[in-house]
């Protein structure tokens, strides 16, 4: 089974007088340990899309499955868990708490799973290290670059062991160098065996994935391998599943 | 295990924004320190009083002659009056009277060789005083029924009176000046301390007859009566009889009230009590509304600290806070900041009111009994979650999306 199977999704916005078609019919299937790009213009949908995916919000019609769990069906309360339990949410604009160590940052999600003090510790701290940040953990955010800031982020999205990473324009904010850093970052969890789904409107960007899905006017218009999928450096754990 | 969690996350969003915090616990401060300082004097007094007027017994009544005489239009030159003969009658045809002590009080300079002191007050009684209103001779003794047929030159002082005028270590015996008057000391009274305003260890104690030469002969027209019954069940028996017997003597028509006031110790207990309760009754008026204006004050800050706190908000709802995670962090950062200023202006107030019954000299400690402490902490508890739970339901239903877009 997929890890993500989204069918004929609709969602619809009613602005009083007209309704906003955002998306029209998508169609999208993700299978564990995919790396997957989602590219589009301003008002092609896919941040509504990623919205959606990413359980923020709920499809006006249609049937989302996520890790085997219809999620069109589940309440605000279960949203916010399998948020909790399946997502780990890379932004544009790092949003990490302001006045709060990079740790206690990174511990955010593990205080709504519910784990001991000592355990949220010590895993946050493990994230920490595996984004190359393990000696910056009691550097608040103020005190850190902006790739230092989406590394913690980063750490943040992985802690919890969730089935997607996502990403939405996660080098947005970042010079190219350190877009380059963040990226190859991405590309290293993929290779670990992580799902990845980035939002982006940047082709560069997009090649580093391994599938691109373009959207336009709310519906996938091309769905394609990259040139990296045929590369060599296409790891065993993310050979294709049929 | 969240909600401990939560209970951290408020106390930080606090200390980051620490004056603000502090200002906007204010009102509660106030309100807070106002009911507690108020309330730990007021307790106090109460408390001191009760107590002293429980050891007199509840056999104890008072006889005074009315002091407000504005009460009586026309009849101003009326003289008030309550003589030793109507004391004499009252021991004498009222039944159930089982002791009886008229007195009188003045004030006069007391000398002894160069040192000179002005007593509280300087007491004219009988041999019963005493025992009429409980109190204990420390050493030596009060007068005797001898003392005063024989006119004896005598006097019993309170051991305040014994430092003032530098008595020495054995001050009976030792002969003082009460005005021109020579006293042998005879006795010193035990200590008592002071409440209302009223030293207790500051008087001078002289025969009756003593006291009606150094004030005059018109003093001995409106002196105080001490009477005990001869036992509780019989107080209000020997009420009524001195009623009936005064205004008799008095020859008061039927259509006037009485010229004096007769109150058992049950009375003056219930009088005091009314007086001090409507003082606490008003002040707690008083600090409600302080208490609201603080509660509206926090109510404010935490509607602006969730609009600032918007983007914080989405992304704790992205990585998995819940609804009631949100409703619960925020409520208890309302209850943390009210329950702080609760328990900031109780200790105030304690304060407050320690230094004010430390400064009237005269004035019993304060004393904060435990039900004001759990009403404070209870009350500002209370304002956290009555003010503190439209900010937090707003914040819990903030739209993930919306607020992650929140610039």
């Amino acid at each position: 089974m997929a890890l993500i199977e989204l069918h004929d999704i609709y969602k619809v916005y009613d602005m009083g007088a007209e309704k906003v078609h955002a998306l029209n019919g998508v169609e999208l299937t993700v299978e564990r340990g995919e790396y997957l790009a989602i590219m589009g213009s301003s008002g092609s949908g896919k941040s509504t899309l990623m919205n959606l995916i990413g359980c923020l919000d709920t499809p006006s019609s249609g049937s989302y499955v996520l890790n085997g769990t219809a999620v069109q069906e589940l309440d605000d309360t279960q949203l916010a868990g399998i948020r909790n339990k399946e997502i780990g949410f890379v932004f544009q604009t790092f949003n990490l708490l302001a006045r709060t160590d990079a740790l206690h940052n990174v511990e955010l999600p593990l205080i709504y799973a519910g784990l001991s003090r000592q355990e949220r510790r010590e895993r946050a701290r493990r994230a920490l290290e595996k984004v190359g940040l393990g000696s910056r953990m009691t550097h608040q955010p103020n005190e850190l670059s902006g790739g230092q800031r989406q590394r913690v982020a980063i750490a943040r999205a992985l802690v919890n062991d969730p089935s997607i990473l996502l990403a939405d324009e996660p080098t947005g904010n970042l010079d190219s160098t350190t877009s380059e850093e963040i990226m190859q970052l991405f590309d290293e969890l993929h290779r670990a065996g992580n799902t990845v789904v980035l939002v982006t409107h940047e082709p560069d960007i997009a090649e580093h994935a391994w599938r691109k899905v373009t959207l336009r006017d709310g519906k996938v218009t091309s769905d394609q391998a990259t040139a990296r999928a045929t590369g060599s450096d296409r790891p065993a754990a993310a050979a294709p599943v049929s | 295990m969240v909600f401990l969690e939560n209970f951290r996350i408020a106390l930080a969003a606090l200390r980051a924004n620490l004056m603000r915090s502090i200002l906007t616990t204010l009102g509660i401060i106030i309100g807070v320190a106002a009911v507690v300082a108020v309330v730990s004097i007021v307790q106090g007094l109460q408390y001191t009083i009760t107590q002293q007027l429980q050891g007199v017994g509840a056999t104890f009544i008072a006889v005074s002659p009315k002091q407000d005489r504005g009460n009586f239009p026309g009849v101003a030159a009326r003289q008030v009056k309550l003589t030793s003969d109507d004391a004499q009658a009252i021991s004498e045809k009222v039944p159930g009277v089982k002791m009886m002590s008229p007195f009188i009080l003045g004030r006069a300079t007391v000398k002894f060789k160069d040192r000179k002191h002005n007593p509280f007050m300087i007491i004219g009684a009988t041999e019963n005083y005493q025992d009429v209103t409980n109190q204990t001779v420390d050493r030596g003794r009060f007068f005797s029924q001898v003392d005063l047929e024989n006119h004896r030159k005598v006097t019993v002082i309170g051991p305040k009176i014994a430092d003032e005028l530098n008595l020495g270590p054995n001050p009976l015996g030792k002969e003082i000046y009460i005005d021109v008057y020579p006293a042998t000391v005879i006795g010193v009274m035990e200590k008592k301390g002071q409440n209302l305003g009223m030293d207790f260890d500051d008087i001078v104690y002289v025969p009756f007859d003593s006291a009606v030469s150094l004030f005059g002969r018109n003093t001995a027209d409106q002196i105080q009566i001490r009477l005990l019954a001869t036992g509780p069940e019989r107080v209000e028996q020997v009420k009524d009889g001195v009623g009936r017997l005064l205004r008799q003597r008095h020859k008061i028509p039927a259509s006037e009230p009485d010229d004096f006031e007769v109150q058992t110790q049950d009375e003056i207990l219930k009088t005091v009590n009314k007086v001090l309760g409507s003082v606490t009754a008003v002040v707690g008026g008083v600090v409600g509304i302080a208490l609201l204006v603080g509660g509206i004050g926090i109510m404010n800050i935490m509607l602006v600290s969730v609009t600032e706190r918007t983007r914080e908000i989405g992304v704790r709802k992205a990585v998995g806070a819940r609804r009631q995670d949100v409703l619960v962090q925020f409520l208890i950062e309302a209850i943390t900041l009210s329950l702080i200023g609760g328990g900031i202006g109780l200790a105030l107030g304690y304060g407050l009111g320690a230094l004010v019954a430390k400064l009237i000299p005269g004035f019993p400690p304060a004393h904060v009994p435990i039900w004001a402490v759990g009403l404070a902490i209870g009350f500002s508890a209370g304002v956290g979650i009555f003010f503190g739970i439209y900010p937090a339901a707003k914040a819990s239903r903030l739209d993930p999306i919306e607020a992650l877009r929140y610039e």
